[in-house]
């Protein structure tokens, strides 16, 4: 790393060290090292193929990495390696500290029950038993997310696509994170909705003080949304740097050539 | 069928399954009463019955059945619907235990889909019939998943349920199956027993044992477990509550079955625990239309359908 921009005090929230995954003879992801402070946006940018999913998923315990580790500081304060904890341990990481969210919402979301119990279910999960907390807490949070709180005993499947990945933000936020993994959050989007997402998106990371590690194609949404930026190509981080820097002067050819890809209207 | 129990058993052994299936089964139910609420998985066997018709239940029923025990078997409460009098039928054929409606005299009781009004004791044992032993599998398909979900307590799904019933109906609507959580640690299915029933669980003093023949598993709540309906602070478990006595024997505080009379929308609610009516009117209860049949004169019945149905006009 050739930057220090991070206040020293502040202590780090992620650190991969050296995380590997090979699929069989084939690299998902190589030698990956980085970290992650509080209330900071990474974004994963790179071609199809290039390993941004394979590395969140082994960030995000989806995947055991082949080898290299990945720690996490939890709300105690001590840095634990992900994959030495237990399981139980890691799936109360996935439901209270962390969320996810996925490229198709129907992946995040219970599609069959309504979006106020798709809102709780997070709440329920970690002890809520009052219905109407639930409840009150979960037509807040629709609202915090644009959605007009009338919707709130409507399925998922009754919503747009634009509606239900704010949905699925929401039912992710709801535990208050402090780390939010999204994996490609506007594909599939069309481009008035992906920017209106992207303005929310941006308003609740700032407002709430996540860290986001996000994974896109999309140079666009890591220029909106992300403080520093990670590019990878055939499973290995090429450049890494403040994304002002990465995408205005990039060092790279690779680099260069996808940033100089970009249509300009 | 004069004697065939005799017969019978020169080809089969005592209770229909050998003594190795037996012992396997009751190594299960040993382990389902040490994990209360546990679903304890079997190598259940095909019976000379459909999936469906309470291949689980006979199958416990047989591994702990004895000579010297008595049986009584019930459907939906009753002791001679079909599958209560089919299956009474096997065990005697396939033991020649005696066999009882009444639910004090019986040692070992198969139920399919209600308690016994009755409060049973220690030295009696209820075996449930189970369709689907799996609470969270509507919410979570996946076995492996739900499996995981047992082994850590991760329990909020089963509120989802809940809470996705009082969104769409006001209150809490599921009325049968309704799941409790077993010894403070593993959520169960109780069996399609009315949430009517469920109070009776807490602390029974009867032995339950549930079996599952198509999906293979068995559980048991041994005598006095906590048994806890789940539910919302703000919305509490409420058992059904019936606003008229039964129209037999005037009991009321039991759990009642509706009973069409004709097509022009009269009926009747009767308690779905026969034995339990039965034995109220040797008591002398009799509710608004439970006249006796044999003290009605004897008309024919031809005449008594014309009067009824002038009576309906």
């Amino acid at each position: 790393m050739t930057f220090q921009d991070n206040t020293p005090e502040q202590p780090l929230l992620l650190r991969a060290s050296k995380t590997t995954k090979f699929y069989g003879d084939r690299i998902g992801c190589q030698d990956v090292s980085f970290e992650v402070y509080p209330g900071e946006v990474l974004a994963i940018v790179g071609e199809s193929g290039s390993g941004k999913s394979t590395l969140l998923n082994c960030l995000s315990t989806r995947l055991a990495p082949t080898t290299g580790a990945v720690e996490y500081r939890g709300r105690d304060g001590i840095l634990r390696d992900l994959y030495q904890m237990s399981e139980a341990q890691r799936r109360v990481l996935m439901r209270t500290d962390w969320g996810y969210v996925h490229q198709h919402p129907s992946d995040g979301l219970r599609m069959t029950v309504s979006a106020g119990a798709n809102v709780g279910e997070r709440l329920m999960a970690v002890g809520e038993r009052h219905y109407g907390n639930i409840r009150s807490n979960a037509s807040d949070w629709l609202e915090r997310v644009e959605i007009a709180t009338d919707r709130i005993d409507d399925d998922p499947r009754a919503f747009s696509g634009g509606m239900r990945q704010r949905l699925q933000i929401a039912r992710n936020l709801v535990t208050a994170p402090r780390l939010v993994f999204m994996d490609e959050p506007t594909g599939g989007l069309d481009v008035s909705v992906q920017a209106r997402l992207l303005d929310l998106l941006r308003s609740l990371v700032s407002d709430l003080g996540l860290a986001v590690i996000i994974v896109t194609h999309d140079l666009a949404v890591a220029r909106l949304l992300s403080h520093r930026t990670l590019v990878m190509r055939h499973g290995r981080v090429i450049e890494h740097g403040l994304t002002d820097q990465v995408l205005d002067d990039p060092q790279e050819s690779y680099t260069q050539l996808l940033v100089s890809s970009i249509l300009q209207p | 069928m004069s004697t065939p129990a005799t017969s019978f058993t020169d080809h089969y052994n005592f209770a229909y399954l050998d003594e190795q299936t037996k012992r396997m089964i009751r190594r299960a139910i040993l382990k389902g009463i040490a994990i209360p609420g546990y679903q304890v998985p079997f190598a259940a066997r095909e019976m000379p019955m459909p999936y469906g018709w309470g291949t689980g239940g006979v199958q416990v029923t047989a591994a702990v059945i004895g000579h010297s025990d008595t049986l009584k078997m019930i459907d939906q409460g009753s002791d001679d619907t079909t599958n209560a009098v089919a299956l009474r039928n096997f065990f005697v054929q396939t033991t020649g235990v005696n066999t009882t409606t009444h639910t004090k005299g019986a040692s070992l009781i198969q139920t399919r889909h209600r308690i016994p009004e009755e409060p049973l004791s220690e030295d009696q044992v209820l075996v449930y019939q189970v369709p689907i032993p799996e609470p969270l599998r509507f919410l979570e398909p996946r076995e492996t998943e739900t499996r995981k979900m047992h082994a850590l307590e991760e329990y909020g799904l089963m509120h989802v349920k809940l809470y996705e019933d009082i969104a769409r109906f006001g209150h809490i609507a599921t009325t049968y199956a309704y799941p409790v959580l077993v010894n403070e640690r593993y959520v169960m299915d109780p069996s399609p027993i009315p949430k009517f029933d469920n109070p009776k669980m807490h602390r029974m003093e009867a032995l339950q044992l549930f079996g599952a023949g198509r999906e293979k598993r068995i559980y048991a709540i041994p005598p006095h477990t906590d048994v806890v309906s789940l539910d919302f602070e703000d919305h509490p478990f409420t058992p059904q509550e019936f606003d008229q006595p039964c129209a037999i024997c005037g009991a009321e505080h039991v759990y009642l079955d509706e009973v069409i009379l004709d097509d022009q929308g009269s009926r009747m609610f009767v308690c779905s625990d026969s034995d339990y009516c039965e034995e109220r009117r040797t008591e002398g209860h009799t509710g608004h239309l439970g006249t006796n049949p044999l003290d009605a004169p004897s008309n024919g019945t031809a005449k008594d359908n014309a009067s009824s149905k002038e009576a309906c006009k």
